[in-house]
């Protein structure tokens, strides 16, 4: 898996909280390594959280989001066992989906 | 220019460090406490976590298996509460050995790597063994560090850690305890454990292997100390190195009891 | 199962999230189509961002509840948390001062969801962070110093 990600949502009542921890270098392009080269910028762009396949939370990212970001929010309307999905494309074109149930 | 002050803050003043004392800098603590905690919701080394894991169960090296019958003293592939028991004696080697050292061993003899190839990234960020290691460590959380001393060659390492925790030398002639064996100091707004006290090394030990904030990424116990004694201006051990070892099972057995809780967090 | 592909940029060098998660049959009928913003994100300053989301001179407000730490350890991971109690709230974005780009972060928040959001985010050296939102088609804002002690864009 070279790309893990924790997904945990969990439902209180109505509310699902979601916390997402996603495994991504998120390069700014700004940085050199150890050679003095300046690093490629390597950033996750689009990102989309379904559940159920509808969407509850969509967002563009910059470079700026930190490196492995996190995102948490909540949503109204989910149950445990209702089917949240993460979805991020990064600006070089990679891609990346996991799937977790609500708790 | 030193007479005046005591010598280990005459020393840490030659390293270029702002030691504090206890309630110089109490509101910067809270706030960085506070930006901590937030942090905390979702510790990065969860996901240290989840790669180890993956790797643990990969197939590698020339014998193209995974680390399923790997033994880090309980049994092979038995590694709840595992690290909470470790450094340790292994008769297979005949070595006192930690986590780290542990999966070197296992990674040269199941799974057919040289020691170039499982030892060559242990210094780089985001690396194999810190997400082993990492992994291995988070199966022992809620269990406490338990290291008897029973064998007498964990004993003989010990009292050697003991003595290289405590002995002074290089050029600065600073030693761990130089900063490592007063309460209530500080380098950098993070507190600095003092290790002779058992209370103080628990709040310590149990949080390793610690995602590094400055580092932004994970640290092992061992990367930690060999960056310690660095920073002391000794000659760097060399990685898996006995006099680490010494060091660490030190350290664990100073923080018997204590529940272990890693991955944590750390300046 | 997760699974990763590389895709063929589209001949303008962003890739529509839409036809990804179309081919990957992950839609719902509410999804909207969308492309990267790359000029938000080129945007140097406030009023120029707020023109290229497409409203127009953007409000303080004491509705929106920004928390953050006042010291930043690490620059590079900097823990941020807003929340909105303006009405009709359907986008957050985090913006950062001192960044070499101002737009760290758009949320859009469809109905259904609370208009709150965390993430951690680089800053580059100490500055004001601003919360910006969108309710009801008007553009407000809040925001807060955070102090970095050692900075997280480059090196």
């Amino acid at each position: 898996m070279p790309n893990p990600m924790r997904i945990r949502a969990r439902s209180d009542g109505d509310i699902v909280q979601v916390r997402v921890l996603i495994s991504h270098v998120m390069e700014t392009g700004l940085r050199k390594d150890a050679q003095g080269e300046l690093v490629p910028a390597h950033y996750i762009q689009l990102i989309d959280v379904t559940y159920d396949g509808r969407i509850v939370l969509s967002a563009e990212w910059g470079p700026a989001v930190s490196r492995n970001p996190y995102l948490a929010f909540k949503f109204r309307g989910g149950a445990p066992g209702g089917k949240l999905r993460v979805t991020w494309t990064d600006n070089l074109g990679e891609t990346q989906s996991h799937e977790a149930a609500v708790e | 220019m030193c007479r005046h002050l005591p010598s280990w803050a005459c020393a840490a003043l030659a390293l270029g460090l702002a030691v504090s004392a206890a309630g110089d800098d109490d509101r910067a603590v809270r706030e960085i406490q506070k930006y901590r905690q937030m942090l905390q919701e979702a510790n990065p080394a969860e996901l240290s976590e989840l790669r180890g894991e993956d790797l643990w169960h990969s197939p590698r090296g020339r014998n193209h298996v995974g680390l399923e019958r790997c033994d880090l003293g309980l049994g092979p592939g038995r590694l709840e509460g595992a690290y909470a028991r470790l450094p340790r004696y292994f008769p297979d080697t005949g070595k006192v050995q930690d986590a780290e050292s542990r999966l070197v061993t296992c990674m040269l003899t199941l799974q057919g790597m040289t020691l170039e190839e499982a030892t060559r990234d242990w210094h780089s960020p985001n690396s194999d063994m810190e997400a082993l290691v990492t992994y291995v460590a988070g199966l022992s959380r809620g269990y406490a560090i338990d290291v008897p001393l029973s064998h007498p060659e964990e004993a003989r390492m010990a009292a050697a850690g003991e003595e290289l925790f405590f002995r002074r030398s290089g050029p600065l002639d600073f030693g761990c305890s130089s900063c490592h064996s007063m309460p209530g100091r500080r380098i950098r707004l993070q507190e600095v454990p003092d290790f002779p006290d058992p209370a103080s090394a628990r709040g310590a030990m149990t949080q390793w292997p610690a995602y590094r904030v400055s580092q932004g990424a994970v640290w092992t116990m061992q990367r930690r100390l060999i960056d310690c004694v660095r920073q002391m201006r000794w000659p760097q051990p060399d990685y898996l190195s006995d006099a680490v070892i010494a060091l660490e099972i030190y350290l664990q057995r100073q923080a018997n009891g204590g529940v272990m809780q890693a991955p944590g967090m750390r300046r | 199962m997760p699974h990763s592909r590389r895709q063929f940029l589209t001949s303008s060098g962003t890739v529509t999230l839409l036809t990804l998660m179309a081919a990957a049959g992950l839609l719902g009928r509410e999804a909207a189509a969308r492309q990267w913003n790359k000029s938000a994100f080129d945007s140097k300053n406030i009023e120029d961002l707020v023109r290229t989301l497409g409203g127009t001179a953007p409000e303080r407000s004491d509705d929106i509840v920004f928390v953050g730490p006042e010291i930043a350890e690490n620059g590079a991971v900097v823990p941020v948390e807003v929340a909105s109690r303006l009405p009709g709230t359907d986008s957050i974005a985090l913006l950062i001062e001192k960044n070499p780009n101002l737009l760290a972060a758009n949320f859009t928040i469809p109905p259904g969801t609370l208009p709150e959001v965390q993430t951690r985010v680089k800053m580059a050296e100490t500055c004001d962070v601003y919360a910006l939102v969108r309710a009801q088609g008007k553009f407000y804002y809040t925001a807060m110093q955070i102090k970095v002690t050692v900075g997280g864009c480059g090196g």
